[in-house]
This record gives structure tokens, sequence and C-alpha cells, in this order.
């Protein structure tokens, strides 16, 4: 497997590092995440207007520029270094994922070119009260009706819930058990009876709702009670791109607290000079390295379509899980006290680092997924 | 420079040796065509056994000698070491006495450098070198000296100035291991193997031709040494294999490969022989316990993460990219990863791992990694010193303020060793 960055690639990443600096101070993110939706529409339009980003991993043929994994796992690196507060992961990743695998070409050519646009903003409603991280643990119910579908029952921890102008929901049919019955459907964010309500999240930088479904009407998405390859496909995909993220996020982190340790005088000297501080950067620079390591191979297995994916992406999450947590300790303690004041930025990244590791499922979920994969060779 | 171009590096070579290839040669009269020839160190200057090629052009020549089969020049132990020193920093004299006899293999060297008073400190030796009439007499001990008791030569840190700052007061000679002032014991390590020695000097004598440098530059040529140790720290995997196939010249070279391999056979368990874990798991019916896979899944994403990081660093190289920070990182995440298997070891081994030999699973394999892993974190730079090397050299975090530095060696604070 081929697992290095092109020079386009290099450039491509400092191009979008310098950009996302200059626009996603964190000034701006203190600003949008005290906001109830957590992004501006016309900010985050004209941004991508600027450089496409939605577009990147949607297929040519649906309007976008047909890249792999590899390059939306650049961006989304450098949106967790830059905590961009923006639809970008629901959309792209989740949404566009689970249309990419579930839906039939008409699916694709209806959804996917104003995702890729950036006009609409869309959202993957799976997971429920229980926050089972899989398919088989689905109650809400689809029953036909029509042309389309009526949706009964509610779906909890979804991004960017409350501002989607579309929802793709996976339900079951009425009576069906486990991975079977399950399908994928497309619902629009203001529909009669679809309830939205924002939870009150840790990470103010990622906006969850819970959503109740009371006969909402809905378009199926791709195959009827099909639903559960494509979407272990897509929560695959998803958890590289989030390690992806989270390798973003622990590196920002890492270099703040290392800068800061180069400025803090205590004891008549630099506290970076101490051996305690520089042991600790070691061993943060050690767990960021081979987090991004990890993250990087997936991305490319995925983009080889590698058999082992399963594994791999567990592989890079759970260790994104146990870095990007224990970068944001250290960082918080590196700092001392201020570390631990609002005023400083560290816990932005904290908090996104905790809302991370439990998202789409913790260490001890995907290490286990993981020997699940690999223990049958053994 | 048209005949350094890969292709007519490579023909040349090519031809040279379906020329002159003969497995039924000697091995030392096949090294010796080498050295004449130039291409057993194509990199090495031309009037010292090589041809004066790029370092880049190494793997080219290398790469003909694997596809037609031919041995290269010795390339074991401590002797490389002492022959790369040699060629940087030793007089014509030296270069004519011992390059040739290392590149065939006849010489064999060891390194006296560590002391029992300074591992980690290595500027810090205290084994003393005195000129009395003409000649250097050595007084003092050095530890952890592999191959010490097959050894010719030892490359030999001293001190010959206490007056001056420590770095200041060090010399480099070459010393001849065959003397009556020189006693060698092997040092049983707590895996009870013995894979290193002491090395006890009493009125050892150093003739005025065998300093290396010049006085007081003792500190300069030992770096050189340790530079080319890190460079190929994971030779022994390399050049562990030999060939299996007829000739007087292969035969010879098995040989040569089994006596220097045989003080490392445990060097495996050291590492906590993660090629077991799976197999272990199932032996031992715990693959099934959820406390066992969470713990050989952390063990595995370690072990993965680092040899996917490692071939980060090599493709960056390889593309003419500045190596990044992850090219520091290896051996501290081989300790981590040593460590952590050790650990997965005794969950799924339970009470048997208290056993050792034939009442030992694995004929005591098990608790022979239980007992060997502590090597790995300490060998080849502790872990807290490789933690200040990143720190200092890759994140350019300030050094600490120092005793040792600035005053004269015999007022700085220091072991007292008896």
């Amino acid at each position: 497997m081929k697992f290095s960055f092109s020079p386009e690639q290099h450039e491509f990443r400092s191009n979008l590092r310098r950009f996302l600096a200059d626009r996603s101070p964190t000034k701006e993110v203190r600003r949008l995440m005290d906001t109830d939706a957590g992004w501006e529409r016309d900010a985050w339009q004209k941004l991508n207007a600027e450089l496409g980003l939605t577009a990147v991993r949607i297929p040519e043929e649906y309007g976008g520029h047909g890249f792999g994994f590899g390059e939306h796992c650049i961006v989304l690196e450098e949106m967790g270094r830059a905590l961009l507060c923006a639809p970008y992961f629901a959309t792209t990743v989740l949404a566009a994922g689970a249309i990419l695998n579930a839906g039939t070409r008409a699916d694709k050519s209806d959804l996917l070119p104003g995702i890729a646009e950036g006009d609409t903003i869309a959202t993957l409603a799976s997971t429920e009260d229980n926050g089972k991280w899989d398919a088989a643990s689905t109650t809400l119910t689809a029953t036909p009706a029509g042309d389309g579908y009526k949706l009964n029952g509610h779906k909890s921890y979804v991004v960017d819930g409350c501002t989607a102008d579309i929802v793709i929901v996976l339900g079951r049919a009425p009576g069906s058990t486990g991975e079977n019955g399950l399908s994928f459907f497309v619902v629009q964010g203001d529909a009669a009876g679809l309830t939205r309500r924002a939870l009150k999240t840790m990470d103010p930088t990622r906006k969850m709702a819970r959503l109740t479904f009371d006969n909402v009407d809905a378009k199926l998405l791709g195959e009827a009670g099909a639903a559960a390859e494509p979407f272990a496909k897509t929560m695959h995909e998803a958890t590289v791109c989030l390690a992806n993220e989270m390798a973003g996020g622990a590196e920002r982190l890492r270099e703040d607290a290392l800068a800061y340790a180069k400025l803090r005088v205590q004891f008549g000297r630099q506290i970076a000079s101490f051996q305690s501080m520089k042991h600790k950067q070691a061993d943060m620079l050690l767990d960021v390295e081979m987090t991004k390591s990890a993250a990087y191979y997936a991305a490319a297995a995925l983009d080889d379509g590698d058999a082992d994916i399963a594994a791999t992406a567990s592989l890079a999450k759970a260790s994104a899980c146990e870095t990007y947590l224990q970068t944001a300790i250290h960082a918080i303690q590196i700092h001392g006290g201020i570390g631990f004041t609002w005023d400083n930025d560290t816990h932005l990244w904290f908090k996104r680092a905790k809302s991370s590791e439990i998202f789409l499922g913790d260490a001890h979920y995907h290490r286990e997924q993981m020997m699940r994969h690999w223990g049958a060779a053994a | 420079m048209s005949d350094t171009t890969e292709s007519t590096v490579r023909a040349e070579c090519r031809a040279w040796l379906e020329a002159n290839w003969d497995p039924n040669l000697g091995l030392v009269e096949w090294r010796n065509k080498l050295a004449d020839s130039g291409w057993g160190n194509p990199h090495w200057p031309k009037e010292w056994h090589g041809r004066g090629l790029p370092v880049g052009m190494v793997a080219v020549c290398e790469e003909e000698f694997k596809r037609i089969g031919a041995i290269g020049v010795a390339k074991v132990g401590i002797r490389v070491l002492a022959a790369a020193t040699i060629l940087a920093h030793g007089s014509d004299y030296q270069k004519e006495k011992f390059l040739r006899r290392s590149l065939t293999g006849e010489d064999a060297w060891c390194q006296l450098f560590s002391e029992p008073g300074s591992g980690s400190d290595a500027a810090g030796a205290v084994t003393r070198a005195d000129l009395k009439g003409n000649q250097w007499i050595v007084n003092g001990q050095k530890v952890w000296t592999s191959g010490a008791h097959k050894a010719d030569y030892g490359l030999l840190l001293a001190r010959t100035d206490w007056d001056v700052p420590k770095h200041a007061g060090l010399s480099y000679f070459i010393i001849d291991m065959h003397q009556p002032g020189i006693v060698v014991q092997p040092l049983k390590q707590m895996n009870g193997h013995a894979t290193f020695n002491q090395v006890f000097m009493t009125d050892a004598v150093v003739p005025p031709e065998n300093l290396m440098g010049r006085v007081g530059q003792g500190w300069a040529v030992t770096t050189t040494t340790l530079m080319h140790e890190r460079r190929g720290a994971d030779g022994l995997r390399t050049w562990a294999m030999g060939s299996d196939k007829p000739g007087r010249a292969y035969d010879e070279e098995r040989e040569e490969i089994t006596v220097s391999l045989a003080p490392y056979k445990w060097y495996p368990n050291r590492a906590g022989r993660l090629d077991l874990i799976m197999q272990r798991a199932v032996e031992t019916g715990t693959a099934d316990d959820p406390v066992v896979r969470q713990e050989i899944a952390k063990l595995l994403i370690m072990s993965k993460s680092a040899e996917w990081t490692a071939r980060r660093a090599r493709t960056a190289q390889e593309q003419g990219r500045p190596q990044g920070p992850e090219g520091s990182l290896g051996k501290l995440a081989s300790s981590h990863i040593a460590r952590a298997a050790a650990r997965v070891h005794t969950l799924m081994t339970g009470a048997n791992a208290l056993l050792t030999a034939e009442d030992g699973d694995l004929n005591g394999t098990i608790a022979e990694i239980l007992v060997s892993v502590p090597a790995g974190s300490i060998a080849g730079g502790t872990d807290e010193i490789q933690r200040n090397i990143i720190s200092e050299r890759v994140l350019e975090m300030p050094k600490e303020p120092r005793e040792d530095t600035g005053r004269p060696f015999r007022d700085v604070p220091r072991n007292i060793v008896n």
C-alpha cells in the first residue's frame, strides 16, 4: 500500500492550514460556539465556496472533485486542528457517505450536487437514546405509505441535527430485528411531525440534537431492507475521518502546550528547561505521531479498498481516543492554573477531545471491534 | 561525472561480480578481492579500499551483490564501527594497519566506552591513560563490552587530562586486547545470559601510534563511533540470515554468523515476542477473555502504529523531504511495546509464567521474556536519554543547567566505584 503524501497533497494541506488559521481563529470559534446553531450559514458558505471543501470527495459526475479519502482526511485533520465550527463532518462524512454507499444513481443525482455545492446541509441520524453506534440497535420504524414511508420513533446524538436541511435516517420495517429490515430514508429538516431539540452538550463546538418522528414523511434512500451493509461501510469511513480530525486537534494541543512551556518562566527558568516538562513533551510527541500514522494508514486503506478496513478503522479510532484525551490532559497540566480557566483556549480542544473520544464509539468499543476482526485470523 | 550514474555503477558492479565472484574461494581471499577492487565499500575513498562513489550508490551495489548471491565485506560487530571511525579520524598508519583486516573479518573489535560509573554519561569516563616514557599506560574498568573475550583490538575512551573540563580531557586509543594487563570477565545479566563483558585494565600498554586524533580530542572521535552505532542499530536483524547455498565462502560466512550471533539469542525475548501473542491466546484458552482481548488490542495498536510511523519516516527520506519527528521515536516506542507485550504474556500465562526451563510453557520462553524485557529500555540509550534527545533536538527545548562542565573534571562530583 502506498502510504505517503504527494507534493500536491502537502501543498493542499499547507494552504488549507494557513486559510483556516486566518478564518477560524479561536476568537471566531468562541463566537460561533456561543450561538444555538454552532455555525453560520453565510460565513460557512463563503468559506466553503473559496476552496470547494464540501466537494472534495463527491464524484465528478455528481458535481464534486472526485478525490479520495487521502484528501478528505487532510481537510478533516486541518479542521480538527483549527476547531472549525462548521457542519462539515455531518454533511460530507456522515450524510454524503451514506448516500454514496447506499443510494441509487437517482438518489445521488438528486442529493449530492447540492452537498458538493455547499448549498445543502445534511446529517445522518442513526443512534438512539441507548447511545449504541451499531445498526442492529435501531428501533425507529418506517411504514410504507403511498409513494413513500412514514417514520415513527426517535433519534439522538444527531450532529447538527437542528440545522440540517435534510436528515438521512436509519429505520427498520415494523417487526424486523437485528440487521434485517433496515433502510435509509431521506427526511426534510422542516418536515411535519419532526421535532428537533438541541441537546445541551459538554463540547460546545459539536452541536447535537434529539429528533422525534411522529408520522414523518420520508423517501427511501437506496434499496429497502438492505441498509446494514452500507451503514457499516459508512461507519468505517466516518471512524477513519474522525480519527484524522482528532489527530489534527491533538497535534494542535501538543504544539500550543510546547509554545507555552517555552514562554512560561518559573524559578528563574523557562519551564521548558525542566526535565519533567521535556519528558512529558517527548511522550506527547510519540503519542501524536503514532496516532497520525494510524490515521493516515487507515485513510490510505480506505482508498485502497483494504479488506482489513474494519480492524484498521477501529485501530485508528482507538489510538486517536487515547492520544487526543491524554494530550489534552497533559496540555492543561503544562499550562497549570491558567489552563483550567475559561479564557485560556486549551479547554476548547479538551472538550472536543472528550466528545470525540465517545462519539462513534470509545477506545474499549473499537479495541473489541479490532479483535473480532483479527481474532478470527489467530 | 558520467561514470557515477546509477545505471553505469550498476553495470560496472555487475560486470565485476560476474567476472570475479566465486563461492568456492576462501572468505578472506574473496574479501581481499573486495578490498582490492573497492566494490566491498564503494563509498569509501579510492585509496582506502573503496571507489569514492556517493553513499546513495551503496544500495545499488548491494542489490547487485544480492542478485548474484555474492558475500560482502565483514559487517558483523564492532569492527564496522572501528573501520568507520578509523576512516574518519585515523592516521595513515592506522588505516594501513587496520582497515583491510576489518573488511576481511580477520580482526575482531570491541568498544571500551561505558564504565561502571558512567553509563548514559559516557564522557564521564575515569579510566586513565598516562604517558610514561614512550608508552600510554592504561588503568581502569570498562563494562557492557560485547565481544571483548574474542576481540583482537578495542576502541578505548580514556582520560588523559584531569585539570581541564570533562569533554576536553579525553583521548581515543586503539588498544591491543592480547596483553597481560587486560582481563576480560563475562557479565552475568538478570536473565542468566552473559552477552557482555567487564574489562579490567591494569597497567595495560598502548603505543603512541595507536592514539586516534589528538590528545584531548577523544570525545569528538567517540561521537563519530556512536553516530555510526545509532545508524546501524537495527543491523542485527539484517545480517543474521546468511545463505544456505553450497560453497566454501558460504560455509565460512555461516560459521561467522553463528559464532557472532550466539550471545544474542535471547534478544527476540527482550523485544517482548509479539509473534507469540495470538498463538498464546489460543494455547492458554484466554482468547475470549475480555480483559485479555483489550490488552492484546492495545499492544497491536502500539506495534502497528510504530511500524507505520517508521514507514512514514522512511518514505519521507526516500522522497527527499527532511525527516520529520517521526524518525526519532522508534526506540522509545519499542520499549513501550516490549513492556506491554510482557504484561500481556503474564496475563495470558498466569501461574505457569513463574516456571522456567522445561517446567515453563514453551520451554521457559515466557519466563525468559519477563526477565529480559527490562533491558530494552536501557540498552543503546535509556528511555530517559531518548526523551532528552527528542525534546532537545526535535522539539528544541532548552537543556537543563549543568554542574559538570566549565570546571576542571577533577572537581566534578562523580561516582565512587570499587
